[in-house]
């Protein structure tokens, strides 16, 4: 039933594009998530505000147009400073990849710093106050005492942000980036069996999903390995 | 910065934003009524009912929106000879029509699940009291669980809708002229990238506050018989916009 005329191929290498640039905007996402936790709950108010706009802006307006905003708008931008700086013509291109990254990990930086917002609220207060009275410093005792303790807070939050950012690197395909969309669409289009193809997508991208629930599954229980269960 | 491009073409933004509000309002009426049955059945405790709704469910919460536009849109191509012969070809190579009903399906689905979570947590207590006054069970469906459960979905209820609203922006990839296809085709006449996307992004943060606005009212009138006083007020409008 399932006769992909030869472009079965184009899942495949979709796939590990989808899963490259979804990967690479992980460690920017979760950078910004942390940076951003840090200015809300800090007690500088320029931090406070600049995070909270943060927040606001990325989460109030759709991804795809911050894509498409950020995607062009940062070319044009970048441009036309240069050719300002140099005074002449300066072209400038961004590959698809790069941006796509950039894009991803600075929308759902946003989301993460809402996640390890909640998580470090939700850490034991006693804890962080009995590691000041040990005399640690406070970045000792964001290392030893915080960080480890947080990601059992934050670790199904984040799982959410992951399941909703793979499914968004589908919109990379408005700007060309050769992932598992754009590659089904151009193979479709060629063999003219638009249901077959986006059909074979979708179950590509539910795979994706039930293999990262489970990884979840185990990521918690690690996260979790302190606790005792009643 | 040329602000002129965004004044002269307000009349097209507006209709714009007002398809945006129109494919939004559409698509959480239907998928609201579409989602009771379906988390109804899932919640069943026959095989038959609650694999399909699971099926379903897990489907269209674990695709991506455009993949499923694309599939409704495009994917109807291929079989055009069938569905004519069934008079449906002619809703189908309507981009609104697919549109809505890609909508209506994705978000069926998540509220199913909300609805299933919040039905899951209504106080046993309550349906207990409710067989003790022998009410039959669609009675105590009505009357005691339905009302409850919408109440405790409403918070998540209203991060879902807020969702919806921005994932209306994806129609404008099939030709459909929403605020953000508006955008597009703004773009390409004047190449005011900048501009005209944030400008766009704006109106979409400003509407997206507007819902929530709407719905933390909501949310107060229905929970006036758990307030003390009319002093007290409705919970603050931070902590909006959550992770679906």
């Amino acid at each position: 039933m399932l006769d992909f005329h030869g472009y079965g191929w184009v899942f495949w290498e979709g796939a590990q594009i989808t899963l490259l640039v979804g990967l690479s905007a992980v460690p920017l996402a979760l950078a910004l998530g942390l940076l951003g936790a840090w200015g809300k709950l800090s007690g500088n108010a320029l931090a406070r505000s600049v995070a909270g706009a943060y927040t606001t802006i990325v989460r109030g307006v759709p991804e795809l147009v911050l894509i498409l905003l950020v995607y062009y708008g940062i070319t044009i931008l970048l441009q036309h400073l240069l050719s300002l700086a140099t005074g002449g013509q300066v072209l400038v291109d961004i590959d698809p990849f790069t941006a796509g990254t950039l894009t991803l990990g600075v929308i759902y930086g946003a989301f993460t710093t809402e996640v390890f917002r909640g998580a470090f609220l939700a850490l034991d207060r006693g804890q962080i106050e009995a590691a000041y009275a040990a005399g640690m410093s406070r970045t000792l005792a964001f290392r030893r005492i915080m960080l480890p303790q947080v990601w059992r807070f934050a670790i199904p939050g984040l799982g959410n942000v992951w399941l909703v950012l793979i499914k968004a690197t589908a919109l990379m395909s408005v700007v060309q980036l050769p992932e598992l969309m754009r590659m089904t669409d151009v193979a479709a289009r060629a063999v003219r069996m638009p249901f077959t193809f986006y059909f074979g997508a979708s179950v590509i991208y539910l795979l994706i999903t039930i293999m990262s629930l489970q990884a979840l599954h185990r990521a918690e229980a690690w996260a979790n390995r302190g606790i005792r269960r009643a | 910065m040329d602000l002129w491009v965004i004044v002269e073409n307000l009349p097209r933004f507006a209709s714009g934003a007002w398809l945006t509000v129109q494919l939004t309002a559409l698509s959480v009426l239907i998928g609201l009524v579409c989602a009771v049955p379906v988390a109804l059945a899932r919640l069943s405790h026959n095989p038959l009912l609650s694999w399909p709704a699971y099926g379903y469910m897990f489907y269209f919460r674990g695709t991506p929106l455009l993949v499923q536009i694309f599939l409704i849109y495009y994917g109807s191509g291929q079989f055009v000879s069938e569905l004519r012969s069934i008079g449906l070809w002619q809703f189908f190579r309507e981009p609104y029509f697919c549109a809505v009903l890609t909508l209506t399906l994705n978000t069926a689905a998540y509220t199913a699940e909300i609805l299933r979570g919040a039905i899951q947590a209504v106080p046993f207590g309550e349906v207990e009291a409710g067989r003790a006054f022998a009410m039959s069970r669609t009675l105590i469906l009505r009357r005691i669980i339905l009302p409850k459960a919408f109440r405790l979905a409403l918070p998540a209820y209203t991060n879902e809708v807020i969702f919806l609203f921005q994932a209306t922006s994806l129609v404008s990839i099939i030709t459909i002229m929403d605020l953000t296809g508006v955008g597009r085709v703004i773009i390409a006449e004047t190449f005011r990238t900048f501009e005209v996307w944030i400008f766009v992004g704006l109106c979409y943060l400003a509407m997206s506050y507007g819902i929530l606005y709407l719905f933390k009212r909501l949310e107060y009138r229905l929970s006036g018989h758990l307030r003390e006083g009319p002093a007290a007020a409705a919970a603050p409008v931070q902590e909006a916009l959550a992770v679906r």
